[in-house]
């Protein structure tokens, strides 16, 4: 393994400049949590200055014992030379834990909508303030979880570097990690901007700026110390999202707070202006977060497990810029008949239709990679995860440009129709797409040969994906039924059904959402499990031996057509 | 010149960072900036106006619960809409919103006008258990905010926040604001500042218990002023007359 970086001629883990400073900057952060903490207007803001004291504090005591372990050399920490792929196997934790927690999160609130008692009258509970832990459980921490772990294994193996920074990727795991605590905390608390999968307050904000930022200078410079001459596709990907993630964050969290040691602010912009931020940034989430970010994903990991090339480069180059440029301007298409301005509306759909074009490109990208490799659905379970989750997303983003047609949102918005839709892209392309690189990346970082039981791959692929499938045709059926009721007119022409009746019919359709979500979750917990043995190094007696994705299998066709490594 | 290649932006981190970032600011500065520069994107309409502090003191607890997750407040101007929840909504009615809640699903009816179709009683039996009223409701019980005192020792800090992104908080509102918010759910109190102040707010004891400021006082109150500004009558035949 060829690669850069490395310690120099001191001793890998003792303190260095940037790691001095970093104790420095956390020691004042936690003092100046605990003054926030003392003067704290509302409880909520109280108790998230103090777990800011108590993270800081631990970063400090990290940072020491690293220092003294170090000294004593003490086995452990990676020798500063090579991959950096300890952090990696902390964010495929990570990813598995967050998974399993937001997913419970979604089972729950599934339930509430179909069964209301299981509010038990109780704050903490409520859906309310449950189904901000479920959207950003799922999305940003098992999603953000898994985007900054494989990206940063893809891309030192792409590059041929060692990813930058000596304690900087640390600090954007805990620190990434420690956003998502204080978010969920704060929702259970009734903490919230009130605005969809924005509603981190604005401290809390704040703390991702700095940690985001730090995530896009260590990807950045790992970029630009690399090996190879060409920067490999999956890595524009990434570079994308991150960037983009970055402005849409810092555009739609401009908030005055009411002062700062208060949990609360109010937004910079109001009403209709508001509301188009709200959709640039909440549809971009969608675009560059669970879109771009993954797939950067299915560039790497897809071509790895197939062992052939991606299938063409300049698809490739046409998929990302067109990719990019058309999925900022679809935003205002969630704003259909509202008091958004007609043009603004308009341009929001031909822009969404016209996406429609970019993602079947590289969806036809991502199969076709498979080339000469089809067999490999019949043989790995992991392949053909991988490759049903390309598939779903391209059933996706054909249905998302359906559904922003004006005529089609009339009927569709406000409805499960929605709800189904997401879940389809966030299910099995999101979901699938990283359950495919973890199953990939597990036996990689732990140096297992083999994953414990590609037999409890199946199970998972088919249990989660009976769950999909229950998952999106009831949203279809109830979404469908409900937008047709609330504009049914009866022979006098009065409105047939009354809000609450459109209610009622929907009864049968959650209990069968709730179900489908049951299932899913319990793939994933079988994956869980699957990884847990892998990782202890057992393997299951009696299965047949599939090998691992060969590393560099194939000559490389093109500049690009296959990762370094 | 040299043919365009792909490959200078595939061997210059820069350079692919910078193109991106250009191609990705385009599409919002188009479609965002003109609704802050174009005059008819907000209406010019009469009777909108700042929230009264027991109001906004309710849109706080309003937005603390997630209500937006399941609650629209945004008519869209369809006849099936129009017929069940009033007049399709303005952008003008939510102009003092920081932030809007015009929500994305509907679990439960639009609430733009809600103002003033249930009585106050309604409003507590339903927050207190929505199913002794609506049987099929799906909607969680909200019993603590009865029993919850309201804390409004920041409301002025509220309305000064509000005042820095544009609200027009005058500094005798935000000086009278913890008064006015007491006098709000008093009516045997001296309301005439009150009144005078927030034109068209409703001034009774929501919760039915005058002991206490709740957070369902604030709720109601909230509740019962959505969509009740704007005098359409008065609005749809000046736009008949354009």
């Amino acid at each position: 393994m060829a690669v850069s970086g490395g310690a120099g001629g001191r001793l890998h883990g003792t303190m260095t400049t940037s790691s001095y400073l970093t104790a420095i900057v956390l020691v004042a952060g936690a003092f100046y949590s605990l003054v926030v903490a003392a003067k704290a207007y509302d409880v909520p803001m109280a108790v998230h200055a103090w777990m800011f004291t108590l993270a800081f504090a631990a970063g400090v005591l990290a940072i020491g014992n690293r220092h003294f372990n170090a000294l004593k050399g003490l086995p452990g920490a990676d020798d500063g030379k090579g991959y950096n792929d300890t952090v990696i196997k902390y964010g495929v934790i990570a990813t598995l834990f967050w998974g399993i927690a937001g997913m419970l999160a979604g089972f729950y609130i599934a339930s509430e909508l179909a069964f209301p008692a299981l509010n038990f009258d109780f704050a903490y509970i409520s859906f309310g303030r449950l189904r901000p832990v479920h959207t950003s459980g799922v999305i940003f921490a098992m999603g953000g979880n898994a985007l900054i772990a494989t990206s940063f294994y893809v891309v030192q193996r792409t590059c041929r570097a060692r990813l930058a920074g000596d304690i900087a990727p640390w600090f954007v795991f805990w620190g990434y990690n420690l956003f998502i605590v204080i978010a969920a905390t704060g929702y259970l608390m009734g903490v919230t901007e009130g605005r969809e999968y924005a509603e981190p307050e604005w401290y809390t904000d704040i703390w991702l700026t700095i940690v985001w930022v730090t995530y896009l200078l260590v990807f950045l410079v790992t970029l630009m110390k690399r090996k190879e001459p060409h920067i490999y596709v999956a890595n524009w990907f990434y570079l994308a999202f991150i960037v983009t993630i970055a402005m849409l964050h810092l555009g739609n969290n401009l908030t005055v707070p009411v002062s700062i040691f208060s949990s609360k602010s109010f937004s910079a912009f109001s009403g209709v202006q508001d509301a188009l931020i709200q959709w640039w940034y909440g549809h971009n989430a969608v675009g560059f977060f669970l879109t771009a970010g993954f797939l950067g994903m299915m560039y790497y990991f897809v071509p790895k497990r197939a062992g052939r090339p991606v299938y063409s480069y300049r698809l490739s180059i046409i998929h990302f810029w067109a990719l990019i440029f058309l999925y900022i301007w679809a935003g205002p298409h969630h704003l259909h008949y509202t008091a958004l301005p007609d043009w603004a509306q308009t341009l929001g759909m031909t822009f969404s239709i016209m996406l429609w074009m970019p993602s079947w490109g590289g969806m036809i990208n991502g199969l076709m990679t498979l080339s000469g490799a089809w067999d490999k659905l019949r043989t790995d379970p992991v392949i053909r995860m991988l490759v049903v989750s390309i598939a779903f997303y391209g059933m996706s983003t054909f249905e998302g440009p359906l559904m922003s047609i004006k005529a089609v949102n009339s009927l569709s918005h406000y409805t499960d129709w929605t709800i189904g839709h997401v879940h389809s892209g966030a299910m099995g392309w999101v979901g699938f797409v990283t359950f495919g690189a973890v199953y990939c990346l597990v036996p990689w970082l732990w140096k297992r040969e083999r994953l414990y039981s590609i037999a409890l791959v199946s199970w998972h692929f088919w249990i989660s994906t009976m769950g999909i499938v229950l998952y999106i045709t009831s949203m279809w059926v109830s979404g469908i039924l409900q937008g047709l009721m609330w504009r049914a007119y009866d022979a006098q022409g009065f409105l047939e059904y009354s809000f609450v009746e459109t209610v009622a019919a929907m009864h049968p359709f959650y209990v069968i959402r709730a179900l489908g979500g049951l299932l899913y979750l319990t793939g994933t917990l079988i994956m869980v499990y699957n990884c847990w043995r892998t990782i202890r190094g057992d393997v299951r007696v009696g299965e047949p031996i599939i090998a691992n994705a060969p590393a560099n299998a194939n000559a490389s066709v093109g500049a690009l057509a296959q990762p370094a490594e | 010149m040299s043919r365009f290649s792909h490959e200078v932006i595939e061997k210059n981190s820069i350079l692919l960072l910078i193109l991106s970032l250009i191609a990705v600011s385009i599409g919002g500065i188009v479609e965002i900036i003109p609704t802050f520069l174009i005059k008819t994107t907000v209406e010019d309409v009469k009777g909108v106006r700042p929230y009264s502090p027991l109001e906004l003191a309710g849109r706080n607890i309003y937005i603390r619960e997630g209500c937006y997750l399941c609650h629209s407040q945004m008519i869209r101007s369809l006849r099936s809409e129009v017929e069940r929840y009033g007049h399709y909504s303005l952008a003008a009615e939510s102009m003092y919103d920081h932030p809007f809640q015009w929500g994305s699903k509907r679990n439960g009816p639009d609430l733009a006008r809600i103002g003033g179709k249930y009585s106050d009683e309604w409003h507590r039996l339903h927050m207190a258990n929505p199913r002794q009223v609506v049987p099929e409701s799906v909607m969680p019980g909200y019993p603590y905010l009865a029993k919850t005192p309201l804390d409004y020792t920041h409301i002025a800090d509220d309305m000064k926040a509000l005042r820095v992104t544009g609200v027009p908080y005058t500094d005798e509102e935000i000086a009278n604001a913890k008064a006015d918010l007491e006098a709000q759910v008093n009516p045997d109190a001296d309301v005439t500042g009150l009144a005078a102040r927030y034109p068209k707010a409703v001034i009774r004891n929501f919760d039915g218990n005058p002991q206490v400021v709740s957070e369902l006082d604030a709720l109601v109150a909230y509740l019962q002023m959505l969509g009740t500004l704007v005098d359409f009558n008065a609005y749809d035949s000046a736009n008949f007359k354009q």
